[in-house]
């Protein structure tokens, strides 16, 4: 039951990541593979700013806010100028932007791991089991947030906007709809979800180090994959799946070392079977 | 008579320049240990940057998993060698053979993982061949019989190896650079530039690209038995998905579809990260990756970017290399326009996709037919 709770929470926070790669996708049709390494950045500043005032509010804050702008300043520098350019190249560009980011922050911080403290608030006993608090806020904010932004995409103008650019671009731009505005927009909004699954993910393992973004950001990856890239419900259905299993399989002595094998076992045989993932057909709900 | 081409031979001329004074060094006197170490290392990092490069460059999709057959060959490989040190005596054969047992093992690997990625294409396929990486990774790092997480003990060749390794590296470039210019490479290559032309053409798109997998991977094994015996024990470590991305540097660098290219990024980027990893120590070992991390992005942009196309025709490598081989020849330049090299191919999409989005996109000023033109010749 515990493992499962756990499973659900690191489930939530792989379809936070998810939601980012997805809405990239949809929009702007590439994979942003330094996605991951905007939620080790918001680590850091989280940490940063736990370090300068002690408080957990304006760390989340500032996290958010230097993810944002680091999202918004990575489209616009690398990602821009090859628009219209082959997506290898850009898929290129992305694992380029990736690296630049680890690397940096490892000349700023060092490579080794740092504990950061944030959010020990104990456990809840609930019908015997007992449950850590963190984990229940983590749980309820990501649904809290998913259904935000469903209601974001569904109900506002720049939401419509963002579902006609994913539909069709070059229709949109006729209508009036800013593209490269609204592009801009997708990153921001995927950053700033990065920033609070990095918020999550401290709360889950209290340590920052340069390479914290990568495993979870592949794993979100396979999990946006895995219920269909493009898709919003694909990703948190994908992203929670893979959480569950992992937290599963790593309970159970004797698939624990084939935990990561595991996921990506199943990555490639939902792929075989459908090639678009679980959910890549309802194509009226992607963003 | 045959006209004597440059550009088909200096892929040997330079490997053998590299080569030969080392060797003779190598036979005759001594040469450092750790000069040794890095001919090697920069004989295997060629065979693979080649063999990735016929993925990625001729044949127009991303792997990300490279790492991961040269993994499996460095483990099945290694393995057998040390078997069949206690049954043939002469070290050298063992290895030969050993390269043939890797090879064949990762290409048997590199075929299970073509088998799905027929189905699939462009960012889906990068994903699943990272995600395969991993777990032949994992598998191996898993198995006690491999030594589990120490590693594989390997026997030590000595001084000597790298003569084996240029080997390898000139009959990768040999098999690769003779591949492409037949008419397998051709459908190859019209794969990239546009599936469905090449399907309607009666190429058979499935099985080239199943060929071009296992062909690459099996090049990949035979680099991992090599590093295998350069660096003991086998390190499991080393196969992450970092060092797909080291090889896919030295592609991206090299150019995509260049083999003269490949050889020479893939000597010197090993030579500079040696140099970097032993002079740096600590977090200043970011350094390198801060440094391909700079390479990919400014080199990719630096040739797709659809607004830079003007700078480049007239500012490229390309075109200097022009100017500078026709005023060898005497003979006057061509203008200007067409420049552009058939480059990567778009090939997630159809036909009937490209001319209103590109058209239409604010980006992009219509250049389309600039750039057709160039193709057409």
């Amino acid at each position: 039951m515990n493992t499962l709770i756990n499973g659900l929470c690191l489930g939530g926070i792989y379809a936070l990541i998810a939601l980012g790669y997805t809405m990239v996708y949809g929009i702007a049709k590439m994979l942003n593979f330094a996605h991951g390494d905007i939620i080790m950045v918001g680590a850091y500043a989280v940490y940063t700013t736990l370090a300068l005032t002690g408080h957990t509010v304006p760390a989340v804050i500032v996290a958010v806010i230097v993810c944002t702008l680091l999202g918004v300043l990575t489209e616009r520098v690398a990602y821009r100028p090859l628009r219209g350019a082959s997506p290898l190249a850009v898929l290129i560009t992305a694992i380029g932007v990736s690296y630049l980011l680890q690397s940096v922050s490892q000349l700023i911080f060092g490579a080794g791991t740092i504990p950061v403290s944030i959010g020990n608030w104990g456990t809840l006993e609930l019908m015997g089991i007992s449950i850590s608090i963190s984990s229940l806020l983590t749980l309820g904010l990501c649904v809290v947030i998913m259904v935000g932004l469903s209601l974001f995409i569904t109900r506002t103008k720049a939401g419509t906007a963002m579902l006609a650019v994913s539909e069709d671009r070059a229709a949109a731009s006729l209508m009036g709809i800013n593209v490269n505005g609204i592009i801009t927009l997708t990153f921001a909004i995927g950053s700033a979800l990065a920033a609070c699954a990095s918020v999550f993910y401290l709360m889950q393992i209290p340590a920052v180090s340069p390479t914290l973004g990568a495993m979870p950001g592949i794993k979100a990856f396979t999990a946006a994959v895995i219920g269909g890239i493009g898709s919003i419900p694909g990703a948190m259905v994908g992203g929670i799946l893979l959480g569950v299993i992992e937290k599963v399989c790593s309970s159970i002595p004797v698939l624990a070392p084939y935990t990561t094998a595991i996921e990506f076992g199943l990555l490639i045989l939902i792929l075989m079977v459908r090639p678009t993932g679980l959910m890549g057909k309802t194509r009226r709900e992607k963003v | 008579m045959k006209k004597f081409k440059l550009k088909h031979w200096i892929n040997y001329m330079i490997l053998l320049a590299l080569a030969v004074p080392f060797s003779v060094i190598a036979f005759t006197g001594t040469v450092k240990g750790s000069t040794s170490l890095m001919l090697t290392q920069i004989a295997y990092s060629i065979v693979l940057a080649v063999s990735l490069n016929l993925v990625v460059g001729f044949l127009g999709e991303l792997s990300l998993g490279h790492a991961g057959f040269m993994c499996a060959g460095a483990y099945i490989g290694c393995f057998t060698a040390n078997y069949l040190h206690t049954v043939i005596p002469d070290p050298t054969v063992v290895l030969i053979l050993s390269m043939v047992v890797g090879g064949l093992a990762a290409a048997l690997f590199g075929f299970i993982i073509g088998l799905p990625t027929l189905r699939l294409k462009g960012d889906y396929l990068a994903i699943v061949t990272l995600a395969f990486g991993e777990i032949i990774r994992t598998v191996f790092m898993n198995q006690e019989i491999f030594g589990g997480a120490l590693g594989l003990t390997t026997k030590k060749y000595g001084k000597t190896l790298f003569v084996i390794a240029f080997v390898m590296a000139i009959f990768t470039v040999f098999v690769t650079q003779n591949l492409m210019k037949s008419k397998h490479g051709r459908a190859i290559q019209a794969i990239r530039d546009n599936e469905i032309a090449a399907r309607a053409m009666g190429v058979n798109v499935t099985y080239y690209k199943l060929a071009v997998f296992v062909i690459a991977a099996f090049f990949a094994g035979i680099a991992g038995v090599i590093y295998g015996h350069n660096t003991t024990p086998v390190d499991y470590g080393f196969f992450s998905f970092n060092y797909s991305v080291e090889i896919l540097v030295m592609v991206v660098l090299g150019g995509m579809g260049n083999i003269t290219g490949s050889v020479l990024s893939a000597i010197l980027l090993t030579f500079i990260n040696i140099q970097l990893t032993t002079k740096l120590s600590g977090d200043l070992a970011a350094l390198k990756y801060l440094i391909y991390a700079l390479i990919l992005i400014v080199a990719v942009i630096w040739n797709n970017a659809p607004a830079l196309r003007k700078v480049r025709a007239r500012f490229g490598l390309q075109r200097l290399i022009e100017i500078i081989v026709h005023k060898f020849k005497g003979h006057r330049l061509k203008e200007e326009g067409g420049m552009e090299a058939p480059s990567t191919a778009d090939w997630s999409k159809v036909p009937t996709k490209i001319p209103m989005d590109a058209l239409l996109s604010t980006d992009i000023v219509p250049e389309q037919s600039v750039k057709e033109e160039g193709d057409k010749k």
